[in-house]
């Protein structure tokens, strides 16, 4: 008898599942946890009061990036540049003594592997196709872009998967998002996930791990399945998932932390049984034409408020339901925005290169390109890139990108989370606007009162060559 | 964890969709190394507003937190958590939640209880008169004085959790043996899961 058809989420769960109980959970095993400052030193106090060890210490990777400030971060001499904020400093020393207390492998915050945890694991190959990648952190879904299944968790969990290599987890369903046909020029795998968020909406995703499934993501680089599977969060799902090909393999092979010679093959037969069957069924499924894709920006205080770039901010009563009107009227209030006003007429104080969405070498490519021989516009008041990884700093530098990006008038940084989440001090003034190329629009998420757009990483180059939100296509030409 | 069996108070009738967790408690609130006091930093931005409901002294206090749809989501913090429970609320009633938050609140023995939006609307009524609310996780109802009764559902595991104030490493931990040969079975089917961690 034929076994049933299993999508690729069921055959990564069912590969992990250490014991299935009878109130409908499972003990799940995790493969990979990475660590970072900010979710887990509550984690740690409590294996320390606990008396507990970490089971496996080496499936842990601990990197510092939400606090870390993304100036220089050696001085002159070598030494090291103090924290000025007295809180971040000690967050940062809690992980820098943590990790070596319990045996965990750390990446400091002066070493050239430095970066943001979701750009640091697939760089370093310590993120795998099929295996379960968890974090304190909801952008931990990135990760599927390799194949693996990769979700964010609270500290409780971090302490959990600490304690017992494993987490007690309800199985999600299965959701699908198939793309029709081919994106078209100046259009992004930024502008697709952001595109996809707004058709099936903020919460569209609760209770699912979606997998992303047509020509265009299996045209990916894995650079771009990275950026849309770190935004199956702000759709409410779980985790995002494509399943791994030869792109995948390539990018992996000989990466520090990939198995190498006969583990590398024995890997490489296992991964390529990882694909949804012909007649798996998803719980939910969604198909987008991926004709319909423009360059997209946000307009509201919500993932899901985007419009095309060609578009307008649209009026509270275009929405049918109550509670949307409400919640776009008082987006509209906060972002200082009047329906009917077109997208490129937005003008823009502040842009923000980076993040675990888009920091990689191909998003540094691509806002250089459009920067060339360009510069910023003179109400642009702060215009940053910070690349993901000090890895990614290196090949940029290596390809002249820095150069392009400071003769447009704009700073290049240390790696780090900076002006994605007002943490470190990598903020936007409160009232100015930013076109950002981060992942969340949330009131007060780039600094109290700041206005975000969420944009590509060609569309934020191309609004700080204009000044205002531009359709790169228009500079392109 | 402390348990949770039954919760009757007033509700602070909140009710908007798609909070999510920098407004529930912003990111310069999250550099502590400790759960406690972040109650100060929680919903900053909303209490910016004058009038706001969770400055109105008529909810002073109140254990019980009536919220809209999506409620907690976007980043993983659980500060969001422990935030609302500074504040004293263990109860949160919602038409839904992102997934890593109500299980963040779980573990903190918060319950958080998914209603319908009409039930929700007549509860926000019921709030903002100030009349007490009763949430009984045994039963698995939400009752009030004029006879509203409003059944709710809950994952037998979470409701085990709440009522006995489990610690959920420590009932793994009993679980060794099974994780230990799981990892048997794996190292010798798999052992390149672990071929490049060592190095």
């Amino acid at each position: 008898m034929a076994s049933k058809p299993l999508t690729l989420y069921e055959k990564i769960w069912n590969a992990h599942v250490v014991e299935r109980r009878e109130d409908g959970t499972s003990l799940i095993y995790i493969d990979r946890h990475l660590v970072h400052e900010v979710t887990s030193p509550q984690a740690f106090e409590a294996l320390r009061m606990a008396g507990r060890p970490v089971r496996r210490p080496e499936l842990t990777l601990a990197v510092p990036d939400h606090n870390l400030p993304t100036t220089a971060r050696r001085d002159a001499s070598g030494g090291k540049v103090p924290i000025a904020d007295p809180q971040s400093a000690a967050q940062l020393a809690a992980l820098e003594k943590n990790a070596p207390d319990f045996g965990i492998r750390y990446i400091g915050d002066a070493d050239a592997e430095q970066g943001i945890v979701h750009v640091v694991g697939p760089e370093q190959g310590f993120s795998l196709p099929g295996t379960t990648i968890v974090c304190g952190d909801s952008h931990t879904a990135s990760h599927g872009g390799l194949g693996a299944l990769a979700f964010g968790i609270g500290t409780s969990e971090v302490e959990h998967v600490l304690a017992t290599q494993t987490l007690l987890l309800q199985q999600s369903k299965p959701m699908v998002v198939c793309v029709e046909g081919a994106l078209g020029p100046g259009v992004s795998a930024k502008d697709l996930i952001l595109h996809i968020i707004g058709v099936i909406g903020a919460a569209g995703g609760t209770g699912h791990v979606i997998e992303y499934r047509g020509p265009v993501f299996e045209a990916m680089s894995v650079e771009e399945r990275l950026t849309v599977c770190n935004m199956s969060i702000e759709a409410g799902a779980r985790a995002g998932l494509i399943a791994p090909d030869e792109t995948v393999f390539r990018y992996l092979k000989n990466r520090p932390m990939a198995p190498k010679g006969a583990d590398w093959d024995a890997a490489l037969a296992y991964w390529r049984t990882l694909h949804s069957d012909d007649g798996a069924v998803f719980a939910k499924s969604v198909t987008i034409n991926a004709a319909d894709v423009a360059p997209t920006v946000t307009w509201g205080t919500s993932p899901e408020d985007v419009v095309p770039i060609t578009g307008s901010v649209p009026s509270p009563d275009s929405f049918a339901d109550e509670s949307k009107r409400a919640a776009a009227a008082k987006s509209l209030d906060y972002m200082g925005l009047s329906p009917g006003t077109a997208m490129t007429d937005v003008p823009v104080e502040n842009i923000f290169i980076g993040s675990c969405t888009n920091s990689r070498i191909e998003d540094l490519r691509s806002a250089a390109e459009i920067l060339r021989g360009r510069r910023k516009a003179d109400n642009v008041r702060w215009a940053i890139v910070v690349p993901g990884s000090g890895l990614v700093k290196a090949m940029a530098e290596d390809e002249g990108l820095d150069r392009i990006f400071t003769e447009a008038g704009f700073e290049w940084r240390e790696p780090g989370c900076s002006a994605c989440l007002g943490m470190n001090p990598d903020k936007v003034p409160s009232g100015e606007r930013c076109a950002s190329t981060s992942n969340r629009n949330f009131v007060g998420r780039q600094g109290p009162g700041a206005r975000t757009h969420l944009v590509s990483p060609a569309m934020a180059a191309a609004a700080a060559v204009t000044g205002k939100l531009t359709d790169v296509r228009e500079l392109q030409k | 964890m402390d348990t949770l069996k039954t919760v009757t108070g007033t509700a602070t009738p909140f009710g908007q969709k798609n909070v999510d967790t920098d407004v529930i408690i912003p990111a310069k609130w999250l550099k502590t190394i400790t759960r406690d006091g972040l109650g100060e930093g929680a919903f900053e931005t909303v209490r910016e507003t004058p009038g706001n409901v969770f400055d109105d002294p008529a909810y002073a206090g109140a254990p019980i937190l009536i919220a809209g749809d999506n409620f907690g989501c976007g980043s993983s913090r659980e500060h969001a958590a422990w935030a609302i429970l500074d504040l004293g609320i263990r109860v949160v009633i919602a038409p839904s939640y992102s997934d890593i938050f109500s299980g963040n609140a779980v573990k903190n023995g918060i319950l958080p209880v998914v209603l319908p939006q009409d039930a929700i609307d007549r509860l926000m009524e019921v709030a903002r008169e100030g009349s007490p609310i009763t949430v009984d996780l045994d039963t698995q109802t939400v009752t009030t004085e004029y006879q509203d009764r409003f059944p709710f559902e809950i994952d037998p595991f979470r409701k085990r959790c709440l009522l006995n104030g489990l610690d959920e490493v420590a009932l793994t931990l009993e679980r060794d043996a099974a994780i230990g040969s799981f990892e048997k079975r794996r190292a010798a089917t798999q052992g390149w899961l672990s071929a490049g961690t060592n190095t």
